[in-house]
């Protein structure tokens, strides 16, 4: 009888000494130079993490490769952060030198700390979710190559700035409180092969797979029909029964949402909004999106303050001036009309032109 | 696993081998020198690129011996197109809290992967787990085992408790308030039941950041989010605070961006001061002047509930429910208010209502006598503003 139920390896013993010898005690840390962080403890003793860029999406050469690194600098030491970087857990500060001299010879990139853009959150699109309306892999990885001196430290930006790409309106991650996310949407209702789903369909299911309640059944066809002004393109449907399919390559594409944030820093966390409603899929370099966030970045960064996140910066300036300052259309789309859109319509005589 | 096959040729994929930030190109193509289903998967991705559209679907349920989640079952929806894609299924293996690994654990992970699977990992998925990309119905079980053998579990999927994620809390950071990795093992272990054995309305996710920065994205996207915080007074070295305006810092420019004007800069007496009745524990201070402030003493958790992705009724930032709570080993207060909640939401819940849809459907005041904690202040932004209070049968006289 194989084992289950034994949970996750003990984190203890995946620790170096120098954290287990300064677990809690830990008093500072600071950025030493770009990607590079050292934190110190009340004992005295330092440890330095050096963090590199990674595609999320890895092989075991990858692998096998960061722990021949990790076993030449850190006696095998090493960790992922949330964002999907890698980290070098140096004890010996003799290695670091040789250690960053290595990474760069290896062509890692070396950054994300501190007041830089870090690593994207993204999700599987093409490469492995059923939902997906496009890849989040590959915008991520443009929208990367254009960020690069942001990541490495060469271009500094007024605060943090989180990107997310997610492939579908599911939002897997926490792209609805990110400073900038990129989102698949579909534009147009999903599509039922009657045909094939008076065969295969099972219509209860398919009816409850609704979160809108938007279908209902067509006894005639023996199938079902879905009532365009309930249905909000989610996709839950198509995942139920395979005869209804809402992809649809002409008319999908991606939405740019701004402003949200999830720390307590300073301000509450935000939701992030619309700015962008659509841009059409443009693989393999979707250069419309890649300039599209490069331009808000530009925009965010010319005009905010230091220590001002984009939710923040919005937040003071108001979003009037945004959409003029960052010369976006505003259109219909902006306007919410799902639960709570009344919290965002203004109340008030005090705006700005 | 062997192969002989060519790879058909990828021209739109190979675009993005270029460029600086690492490809995830390159590393299928790493993964496709030995594995079939790597070559397969390249193929199939190369397509959906000239296409535009996906070419997955969901197919029979598929699992190993004893666990209801765990793997989630794919398949191409073009098996003659892409036969080395046919069954191409995801294990959600559980992370080390905090993501911390050794160099010995991965390669024996890898040694694993490359013989039942692709070769190819999400480190790690948007919920936590390292994601093993790619494997075959058949492979499940004997990937399993292997994975057993070196202490490696499965985590959650469908109506279950998700994987519980973290930040590296105090392993090292000096703003954790909580010891976050064990918080994660201990409940991870004590949940075991519940991650592998779906018996909810719908997902349910714990994620814990050790302070208000929340590095770990809790309050936006979990159900029940446990963020590190204090109740006393912010720790104060006026000493470093005086070297930090030596070097260059603008005191005033500091306190003026404190959100609650708590914050007040003593010119004359070059000294700091913090009214602890007004800090709202923003973590500005202390984020830009690490050296000089720290943590209170008095530490444990806010608990906030409800947060969520936008399907199917919005988006939500975690509500506050209990505003602070001890969280020490064995965190049995933590563990006797999740039993309250997932009973509640079990009982209640509709299929596929998450936590704070159902909070909302039925009110909070619902919700808090149905768990037992007292309304606070604490919960709101503002109290109501309409008139439609409803009152119980026991609070008006009765007439007639
Ligand atoms: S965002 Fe949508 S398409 Fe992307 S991984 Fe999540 S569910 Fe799948
Ligand atoms: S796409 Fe979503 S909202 Fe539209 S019919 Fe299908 S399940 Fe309902
Ligand atoms: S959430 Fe707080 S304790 Fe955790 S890593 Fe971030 S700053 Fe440190
Ligand atoms: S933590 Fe925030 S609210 Fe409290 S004193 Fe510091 S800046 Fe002010």
């Amino acid at each position: 009888m194989a084992r289950t139920d034994f949970g996750p390896p003990d984190y203890k013993t995946m620790l170096p000494p120098v954290i287990k010898r300064n677990y809690g005690k830990w008093l500072y840390h600071e950025v030493p130079q770009p990607g590079v962080l050292r934190h110190v403890s009340e004992t005295g003793e330092e440890l330095y993490s050096v963090r590199v860029a990674s595609a999320r999406l890895v092989s075991s050469e990858f692998i096998r490769d960061i722990s021949d690194i990790a076993e030449k600098y850190c006696d095998g030491f090493l960790r992922f952060t949330t964002r999907n970087n890698v980290e070098f857990l140096v004890s010996d500060k003799a290695k670091l030198e040789p250690l960053l001299k290595e990474l760069d010879e290896k062509d890692y990139l070396v950054g994300g700390v501190g007041l830089s853009i870090s690593n994207i959150v993204h999700t599987q699109g093409w490469i492995h979710c059923k939902s997906a309306v496009t890849d989040a892999s590959g915008l991520t990885k443009n929208i990367m190559d254009t960020m690069v001196d942001y990541f490495t430290g060469k271009k500094s930006v007024p605060s943090r700035c989180r990107i997310a790409v997610a492939c579908c309106v599911n939002m897997c991650g926490a792209c609805h409180c990110s400073d900038i996310a990129v989102v698949g949407i579909h534009r147009t209702i999903p599509r039922i092969n009657h045909e094939l789903a008076s065969k295969i369909c099972e219509i209860p299911n398919t009816i409850a797979s609704c979160p809108t309640g938007a279908i209902r059944p067509n006894p005639k066809l023996k199938s079902v029909e879905i009532n365009h002004e309930k249905c909000m393109m989610c996709g839950n449907c198509t995942v139920v029964c395979p005869a209804i399919k809402i992809m649809d390559p002409e008319n999908d594409g991606v939405s740019i949402w701004v402003g949200g944030k999830v720390s307590n820093a300073r301000s509450k966390p935000m939701f992030s909004r619309l700015a962008i409603p659509f841009i059409p899929n443009n693989p393999p370099f979707w250069p419309e999106v890649t300039d599209a966030v490069k331009h808000l970045v530009e925009v965010w960064a010319s005009n905010a303050r230091p220590g001002e996140r984009m939710g923040e910066w919005i937040g003071r300036i108001g979003w009037e001036r945004f959409f003029a300052i960052a010369d976006l259309p505003f259109t219909d789309k902006h306007l919410d009309d799902f639960t709570h859109a009344n919290t965002t319509f203004r109340s008030t005589t005090q705006f700005k032109y | 696993m062997d192969v002989e096959k060519k790879v058909a040729a990828t021209p739109l994929l190979d675009e993005l081998e270029k460029g600086d930030w690492p490809s995830f190109v390159t590393e299928i193509k790493k993964a496709a020198k030995t594995s079939k289903m790597a070559q397969g998967l390249l193929e199939q991705v190369e397509a959906s690129y000239v296409e535009k559209t996906g070419h997955w679907k969901h197919g029979g349920i598929v699992g190993v011996k004893g666990y209801g989640g765990g793997v989630v079952g794919r398949y191409t929806d073009d098996p003659d197109r892409f036969p080395d894609a046919r069954e191409f299924h995801t294990m959600r293996v559980n992370q080390v809290p905090g993501f911390f690994y050794t160099s010995e654990k991965l390669r024996a992970l890898a040694d694993i992967w490359d013989k039942y699977g692709s070769g190819l990992y999400n480190m790690h998925g948007s919920t936590g787990d390292i994601i093993l990309l790619g494997t075959t119905t058949e492979n499940l079980q004997p990937c399993f085992d292997a994975l057993g053998e070196i202490d490696f579990d499965l985590g959650g999927s469908g109506g279950a408790l998700r994987t519980l994620s973290c930040c590296c809390g105090e392993a090292r950071c000096e703003k954790s308030c909580i010891d976050a990795m064990d918080m994660m093992y201990d409940l991870t272990m004590y949940y075991q039941n519940e991650m592998h054995r779906p018996a909810w309305p719908y997902k349910f996710k714990i994620k814990i950041s050790g302070c208000p920065n929340d590095c770990a994205a809790a309050s936006a996207r979990s159900d029940m989010a446990l963020i590190g915080t204090w109740r006393d007074a912010i720790q104060v070295n006026q000493e470093e605070v005086r070297k930090y305006v030596a070097d260059g810092m603008n005191m005033v420019q500091v306190c003026r961006k404190c959100p609650t004007e708590a914050l007040g800069w003593d010119e004359k007496n070059q000294t700091l001061s913090i009214k602890t009745e007004d800090c709202v524990r923003c973590m500005h201070c202390i984020n830009v002047m690490p050296k000089a402030l720290r943590i209170g003493k008095e530490r444990g958790i806010t608990v906030q509930i409800g947060g969520k992705a936008p399907v199917v009724k919005g988006a939500m930032i975690g509500w506050i429910l209990v505003p602070f709570m001890k969280a020490e080993a064995p965190y049995t207060e933590i563990k006797d208010l999740v039993s309250r909640i997932t009973e509640f939401w079990a009982e209640h819940g509709k299929n596929r209502e998450r936590l704070g849809e159902l909070v909302e459907r039925l009110s909070l005041a619902t919700f808090l006598e149905g768990v037992g904690l007292k309304p606070l202040p604490q919960m709101v932004s503002a109290p109501r503003a309409n008139p439609y209070i409803f009152w119980k049968e026991e609070e008006v006289v009765k007439n007639g």
